[in-house]
């Protein structure tokens, strides 16, 4: 089974929420993965503290022009829909950080002016702590494309029991590359104007794509309201709230697993776990 | 020789584009013939990314010796340069205006790329 945690706005809590879900599915005897698929900023490993145990680089395919074969035909210009490339005479320019990736200029080139070659995006990390298995991917810096990278931390988590998948913020490409194939995605929100409003993209997009979903409400305070309303009218299940409470927030300031350290909110996690597992069936 | 200036529109009285890649158009000068040709960019107005790129291809395109604009990035500048095109940056005022600016030499060449991508 594939849950993934998502929200819309970022520092609602997805990681605090992935991580201390893994845990307690691990200490349940399950095998399970944790997917950090926030690329741009991972986070899991810092309250995980896992000994990474491999890492592996991974590319992507790119053009690289030998323009001693160029004859200046204009052709993968032409097709290149990212404007990555430029002809000047018979020589080509490429700006492989446009590249998208497609393939279409190196196969349209009949001269072989153009060949593929490889470009670093960044790594993806694993690591195993008795049955949680950990998986983590980090970006290149200045490299501006992360889906990829996503795709590459979530084809290594393919053999455990519970896969945990933590998102991207946002609605955008990355954050869809990352709920891609999950049985189950967790909108974690805060009941704040801010809160609700991404969050309505965030359940706009899970409808769209036709996902079982549900909300978690963090910090959850008087203002709950402004979240139950909406998901009242969305027909959204509130699957748990996690209190707006201090000591989360401290413990949370030191890179700490929460439902270790507060055995209170242990059952939250618990009685969250079981109504996923109800609303998958 | 012909020389481009980015052009908000059409004629000699409009105003130089500040921006280069998404610039609405290009005015192609005949120094010689004393003559003109507006080349659209509208395409790359609207483009997600690489206007600059693309728009410094139109330019290529059209053979000329120079180009006049208001700012210029990285990646026009590669390409400008790459064909052996003059890059003058810090234009302003109508098109009529910088054409006898450049003619009297009262520009001044870049040498570098004076702003960064995304700009505006």
């Amino acid at each position: 089974m594939k849950i993934a945690i998502a929200s819309g706005k970022g520092g609602t809590g997805k990681s605090t929420l992935a991580v201390n879900l893994a845990y307690l599915l691990s200490k349940m005897n399950k095998n399970v993965c944790l997917l950090d698929c926030d690329v741009e900023e991972p986070n899991c490993h810092i309250f995980l503290k896992p000994e990474i145990k491999s890492t592996q680089k991974i590319f992507l395919p790119v053009p690289e022009a030998d323009n001693e074969k160029c004859t200046g035909c204009g052709k993968c210009t032409e097709i290149c829909q990212f404007n990555s490339l430029a002809l000047i005479k018979n020589s080509i320019m490429v700006f492989p950080e446009l590249c998208h990736n497609c393939g279409g200029c190196w196969r349209i080139c009949s001269e072989k002016a153009l060949v593929k070659a490889q470009k670093e995006i960044g790594e993806v990390q694993e690591a195993k702590s008795g049955n949680l298995h950990f998986i983590h991917g980090k970006t290149k810096i200045a490299e501006p494309m992360s889906p990829p990278l996503i795709n590459a931390v979530k084809e290594k988590g393919n053999s455990a029991d519970v896969e945990i998948i933590d998102c991207p913020p946002g609605t955008s490409c990355p954050m869809i590359a990352a709920i891609e194939g999950a049985d189950y995605v967790i909108l974690v929100t805060e009941p704040t104007p801010f809160g609700l409003y991404d969050l309505k993209l965030a359940v706009d997009v899970v409808k769209k794509l036709k996902f079982n979903a549900g909300i978690v409400i963090n910090k959850s305070s008087y203002n709950d309201h402004l979240i139950e309303d909406f998901a009242a009218k969305k027909n959204m299940e509130i699957l748990a709230k996690i209190p707006d409470d201090k000591k989360i927030a401290e413990y949370y300031s030191t890179g700490g697993i929460i439902i270790e350290k507060i055995p209170e909110y242990k059952e939250i996690f618990e009685n969250l776990n079981e109504r996923i597992s109800n609303n998958k069936r | 020789m012909k020389i481009a200036v980015s052009s908000t529109a059409d004629t000699s009285d409009s105003a130089v584009d500040l921006r280069f890649g998404r610039a609405s158009g290009f005015i192609i000068y005949d120094l010689e013939k004393e003559s003109f040709e507006f080349v659209n960019n509208e395409q790359n107005l609207n483009a997600m990314q690489g206007a600059g790129v693309q728009a410094a291809q139109i330019v290529v395109n059209q053979n000329v010796g120079a180009l006049i604009t208001g700012h210029c990035g990285p990646k026009a500048f590669k390409v400008l340069s790459a064909a052996g095109i003059k890059i003058f940056v810090g234009a302003e005022g109508s098109i009529k205006e910088v054409i006898e600016k450049y003619k009297n030499n009262e520009l001044q060449q870049a040498l570098e790329a004076d702003v960064k991508g995304h700009w505006v």
